[in-house]
């Protein structure tokens, strides 16, 4: 946009100058209404007095994280998580790899319809199908139950997941495959023993982006866990609101940061390998 | 081999969304369309439908994908410093849990919070954002979560464009805007179209957003599809009617879904 100002100084490299002035400007000032909620956060997990605004801190301190690292209010909703995103997580990837190996390796008349068929799936929204999910749930005895949860969670996340993987092993070479056929291994073993090893990263890359969709989701658990020792950080966080009484800003905000730490880590490892488009590599490219 | 394979993990993938038929015949098989019946002469549904094309329009199609191509065209030619802090801030802000995000711009919006306090040293009125105006309160905070998306596949899509065809134009004298409307946009429609598809998808479902900031309140006015469906199904315990509303909702998601798919063929 700053492209469309009008500088009267004429040489060229000015203008690019200036140009480029304007732009870190624009830039600059989005970052700033983007980065205000995020400062809330910050200042006000080390904030003894903290409210709901952005303010300096009125001292420094870390009591409100020593208030919440116990057992039954961190602890336990992050252990639940890990359990519930790890184990869908390890579900989610053996069967896109089961499923992509076939997929991107032989050619069947079937693969353009399956491929299709999970593009649609990616698409659909979630949210809509929770409400017919649990009513399924109640009868077939999963309802609040870890192994239920998970086996939805995997099987919601599986449909990228297999378009994600099939891309990356759409990228190793058929040759040292064919060398290990002709060896006698079976589909199987030249998928486990030559191609998974070959495409580290691209599993890596699933991995990562299966286990922080997940992290991050607050209905899936909200709807198919009743069990309040049974749920993870992302629906326990609710209860700084409602059952504890008055709200202690200080405690949840720093709540939300240990919370929110693992998932920004893990994506800071992956976006490097996925350069800038991210999810977008699998999901646009076609 | 393939069939082998790949049917089971088919078959988890797709009983995600068969069952759908499956338990919302068994809860309703008995009033048949009843349920829809209800939903269009209900005005909380119709007040939901609305308040949905509200936020879908405000948040998705206006709010993140004309940031998104906003920020991702100002990144060409920002220094790398600032392209670095700005890429990091905003992809923060949507890479964070869905409830944490909820909470920041719930203070963020609150009356006490940081808004108001900001206008209050502007001088210009404040008011309870989450009362008044829930509705844009919940849109700003869907564009501030979901902007990083359309900014990384913008800047996907401008980096494509050769240099050579926008510093020719420049030579022939068009200005920014111009270059922006005759050439750039041209160039990225496609990205433009599937960008808008995912977007107007990932709103459609956006629950625990709204949820955290308002619980759909007040009175329903910050009330989208899901959260209307929820409330039926759960708070009201009719099962058979919050399916009928999810039947719908997925129904338009699967039109825009559609929609998606032709044009990604087209690029194909």
């Amino acid at each position: 946009m700053p492209t469309g100002l009008k500088f009267p100084s004429a040489s060229p490299k000015s203008r690019r100058t200036n140009r480029r002035l304007a732009a870190d400007a624009g830039l600059l000032f989005v970052a700033a209404a983007f980065a205000l909620p995020l400062a809330w956060v910050v200042l006000s997990a080390l904030d003894p007095q903290a409210n709901l605004q952005v303010k300096v801190p009125d001292g420094l301190t870390l009591d409100n994280f020593d208030a919440v690292l116990k057992p039954d209010i961190t602890f336990t909703p992050l252990l639940n998580s890990l359990i519930l995103c790890g184990g869908a997580t390890l579900l989610t990837v053996v069967c896109a790899a089961l499923a992509a190996y076939p997929l991107s390796r032989f050619r069947s008349r079937l693969n353009r319809p399956f491929l299709l068929t999970i593009l649609f799936a990616t698409c659909l929204p979630i949210t809509a199908i929770m409400v017919p999910v649990y009513a399924l749930f109640v009868q077939v005895n999963l309802i609040d139950t870890m192994q239920g949860t998970i086996f939805f969670f995997a099987a919601s996340q599986l449909p990228f997941a297999i378009w994600l993987m099939k891309n990356f092993m759409d990228g190793v070479p058929k040759e040292l495959e064919e060398a290990a056929w002709t060896d006698g291994a079976s589909p199987l073993q030249s998928l486990v023993r030559i191609v998974l090893p070959l495409m580290g990263p691209g599993v890596a890359v699933v991995t990562v982006f299966s286990f922080v969709m997940m992290w991050g989701n607050f209905f899936v658990p909200f709807m198919l866990l009743l069990t309040p020792d049974q749920m993870p950080a992302s629906v326990s966080i609710n209860d700084f609101f409602g059952n504890r009484g008055t709200v202690v800003y200080g405690q949840l905000a720093a709540f939300s940061i240990i919370y929110s730490t693992p998932v920004i880590l893990l994506y800071v490892l992956v976006a490097r390998r996925l350069g800038g488009g991210f999810a977008l590599g699998g999901a646009v490219k076609g | 081999m393939g069939l082998f394979l790949a049917g089971p993990i088919g078959y988890c993938a797709y009983i995600a969304f068969t069952d759908l038929q499956l338990t919302g015949q068994a809860q309703s098989s008995f009033v048949g369309f009843d349920n829809f019946r209800t939903a269009f002469g209900d005005e909380a549904f119709l007040n939901a439908v609305w308040l949905t094309l509200v936020f879908t329009v405000l948040s998705s199609l206006v709010g993140q994908n004309t940031l998104g191509l906003a920020l991702a065209s100002l990144m060409q030619r920002a220094s790398k410093p600032v392209r670095t802090l700005v890429g990091g801030v905003v992809i923060t802000a949507w890479v964070l849990p869905e409830v944490v995000a909820g909470f920041l711009l719930y203070a963020f919006f609150r009356r006490e919070g940081t808004l108001n306090a900001i206008l209050d040293w502007l001088h210009l009125p404040s008011q309870n954002w989450l009362f008044t105006l829930p509705i844009l309160a919940v849109s700003f905070a869907n564009v501030w979560r979901g902007t990083a998306f359309s900014m990384l596949v913008y800047s996907a899509a401008l980096n494509e464009i050769p240099k050579e065809i926008t510093e020719a134009a420049e030579v022939d004298g068009a200005g920014g805007w111009r270059r922006m409307w005759h050439i750039t946009l041209p160039m990225i429609r496609r990205s433009i179209g599937t960008n808008l598809m995912l977007n107007t998808l990932q709103t459609l479902s956006v629950f625990g957003l709204i949820w955290v900031m308002t619980r759909g309140g007040p009175g329903g006015r910050s009330q989208t599809l899901p959260l209307f469906m929820y409330e039926q199904a759960f708070q009201k315990s009719m099962i058979g009617y919050g399916t009928a509303v999810a039947l719908l909702l997925l129904v338009v998601g699967s039109l825009f879904s559609l929609v998606y798919m032709r044009l990604l063929r087209m690029e194909v």
